[in-house]
């Protein structure tokens, strides 16, 4: 099947549109969310709400011996909730620290979580089958009423972090300064976190409760590494979140054999990867590539003014190019000297001499101005960025 | 017998005590700071100054005393106060730009769910004005050097425009242009009749910069006027005589404490404050 046939599947085959349209609002709740877990240094409380909700999950159909969407994740989210708040708890009245903290409320529910499906699973309860989908996510599960519940829990996440965007973004930034300008903050933080508790529960059914908290890390992560404002970060987590979780909830649906939860986790990963080496500004490779370029202007800088110092002392004589081996050697000097004779800043003289041209001595003397290293034209981005 | 609140005073701590654990970092501490007055804590490190501060705002429940705000609790009178933290107590690589940060000492006044408009940034900008700081409002924190950080924090309290400004370091680290614009902010706030508490390290400009001091190690030791209270018998009482170069600064203009400043670059214009 090629890739355009596969494509306009999404909007004819009903099971892959279905599918398609969970993942999106998915990717777009958990990629909004995910940027104030990460700004606030909360990456691993989705971990923390994914594990813990599981217990609610299967809880939720032990009562109600229902597997509607809506009743299993109202006890996901119960149970999300009181996993935080119990992390909360123990991070306020005891000295063990915040990671410690989410460890312990992760291991304890998800073991609960385990203990009670299995228990379930050996009950011979035919009704229960398909709870176990919860652990890695099942896409093509999907039907048009897990949508419709999706979105309008989405729905209800997204415009409530509209109306408070103010609140949580002074919130992550400065709690401390909101509390003294009247801000009640831990009302405003457990209306957050409830909020990202929800955008995990959300995704609970597609990508599973082990790996839903990369959806809560990962997308956030990506959008900063390509803008510094707030509201464009929010919007390109959420793009990448909807792009990683459509990309894997189709690829899985559509092959046999793939788990739905990890391929959706492998497609956020790529764009990771993608941001962290190709971002402008914070790439590492564009940070590389500046790095190198920056010290090559350095070098190109220290040889024009080791010229004309030495120039100046013999009254505006060329000098031999063994002077100055000691900044550069081998190729890489003869490489900086043609930069600089290309930018018509010395020319060569015979054996083997190089003389500043009337350019290079005016570059030469504004770089030994006061501030002069600063706001040189010889550097490509101006150093007072980094002041 | 009832005691009398003064509610002309902006600032009065009766009987203030705050412990974190079991040790109190604060002991019995009473402080009255009048009305348009420049006054500076001064203490040795784990002397409670911050926690003052904090406990002023309302940030730090007390263990015991109560803190009163023109004869009132902090909660009523939020608007009247102003509070610069320490530089370090946020992220700066948060992904926002100078304006954006001064802008949120509006969103006190905003209430829930309002946007701030084009009224609150023009003050913000005009604050950044104030701190020589308006070159800079599109720039993102992360590329702000400490002192310009610093700026920008302080442009933020003033765009609170309140009566109490409560600064917690503000000198910490910064460049010489730095030093300077806040010296001229806070003379201008003075001279607006506002009331200016800083917690402040270095001892050698107390005297010029400062007109009240309050000598804090856990205890309150002494406070009133400089010129009255800034003695080496007080100062000794304070930070313990083990402390004798600290103490050979304020006396003999030994080498400075503060030695470490930064050199002028002189890029940012000079600080033009000028208080409504």
């Amino acid at each position: 099947m090629d890739v355009l046939q596969t494509l306009s599947l999404i909007f004819t085959d009903y099971t892959l549109r279905n599918v398609a349209l969970g993942a999106a609002i998915l990717g777009i709740v958990s990629g909004a969310l995910s940027t104030f877990a990460v700004l606030r240094k909360q990456s691993l409380l989705g971990d923390a709400v994914s594990h813990a909700a599981l217990p609610g999950v299967v809880l939720a159909f032990i009562l109600t011996g229902l597997k509607t969407p809506l009743v299993l994740m109202v006890g996901a989210v119960i149970a999300g909730w009181i996993g935080v708040t119990l992390v909360s708890l123990i991070v306020r009245e005891t000295r063990v620290k915040y990671d410690s903290a989410l460890g312990i409320v992760l291991a304890v529910f998800f073991g609960l979580g385990m203990v009670l499906l299995t228990w379930l699973q050996g009950q011979n309860n035919a009704g229960q089958s398909g709870l176990d989908h919860f652990l890695f996510g099942r896409a093509a599960a999907i039907v048009q009423s897990d949508v419709i519940t999706m979105a309008a829990l989405g729905g209800v996440v997204l415009l409530v972090t509209a109306l408070f965007w103010k609140e949580f973004k002074i919130l992550s930034f400065d709690g401390q300064y909101a509390a003294t300008l009247g801000f009640p903050v831990r009302w405003i933080d457990t209306l957050l976190t409830t909020l990202i508790v929800v955008a995990v529960v959300l995704g609970l059914q597609m990508v599973g409760v082990v790996l839903m908290s990369a959806m809560i890390v990962a997308p956030a992560a990506a959008a900063r590494q390509w803008t510094d404002r707030l509201s464009l970060m929010l919007i390109l987590s959420s793009t990448f979140g909807a792009l990683a979780g459509v990309g894997g909830a189709v690829i899985s649906s559509l092959t046999s054999g793939l788990p739905t939860g990890p391929t959706i986790v492998l497609c956020i990963s790529a764009i990771v990867i993608v941001s962290l080496l190709f971002a402008p500004n914070r790439g590492i490779v564009w940070g590389g590539l500046r790095g190198r370029r920056n010290r090559r202007e350095l070098q190109q800088a220290m040889l024009l003014e080791k010229l004309y110092d030495a120039s100046t002392r013999n009254n505006g004589q060329s000098q031999p190019v063994e002077s100055l081996r000691f900044i550069l050697s081998g190729g890489r000097l003869e490489d900086a000297l043609g930069v600089l004779a290309g930018q018509g800043l010395i020319a060569p003289e015979t054996g083997d001499r190089w003389a500043l041209t009337p350019t290079g001595i005016e570059a030469a003397r504004s770089l030994q101005a006061p501030g002069g290293i600063r706001s040189s034209t010889l550097f490509s981005n101006p150093k007072e960025a980094a002041l | 017998m009832t005691r009398q609140y003064d509610n002309t005073l902006p600032i009065q701590v009766e009987d203030l005590t705050v412990a974190y654990r079991e040790e109190p970092v604060l002991w019995d501490v009473d402080v009255q700071i009048p009305a348009s007055t420049l006054t500076a804590i001064v203490g040795p490190n784990g002397a409670g100054k911050s926690t003052l501060i904090k406990a002023i705002l309302g940030l730090i429940e007390p263990s015991a005393g109560q803190i009163l705000i023109y004869g009132k609790p902090y909660s009523e009178q939020r608007q009247q106060v102003a509070y610069v933290p320490q530089r370090g107590s946020v992220d700066w690589d948060f992904p926002t730009n100078a304006l954006d940060v001064v802008l949120m000492g509006r969103y006190g006044r905003l209430g829930w769910l309002r946007r701030p408009g084009g009224k609150d940034r023009q003050l913000a900008l005009d604050a950044l004005d104030k701190v020589g700081m308006s070159a800079f409002a599109n720039r993102q924190i992360s590329q702000l050097s400490g002192g310009q950080q610093q700026r920008v924090f302080l442009a933020r309290a003033l765009v609170q425009d309140a009566q109490i400004y409560l600064m917690d370091e503000p000198f910490q680290g910064v460049d010489a242009t730095t030093e300077r614009a806040i010296v001229e902010v806070l003379k201008a706030l003075k001279a607006a009749g506002r009331t200016v508490v800083v917690v402040h390290h270095d001892l050698e400009t107390v005297p010029e910069y400062f007109d009240r001091v309050l000598l804090l190690n856990v205890r309150l030791l002494a406070s009133g006027p400089v010129a009255q209270v800034f003695t080496p018998e007080n100062l000794k009482k304070t930070y313990g005589s083990r402390n004798e170069t600290v103490l050979h600064g304020i006396d003999g203009g030994s080498p400075s404490a503060n030695g470490a400043k930064e050199a002028n670059h002189g890029r940012v214009a000079d600080a033009q404050p000028d208080l409504h």
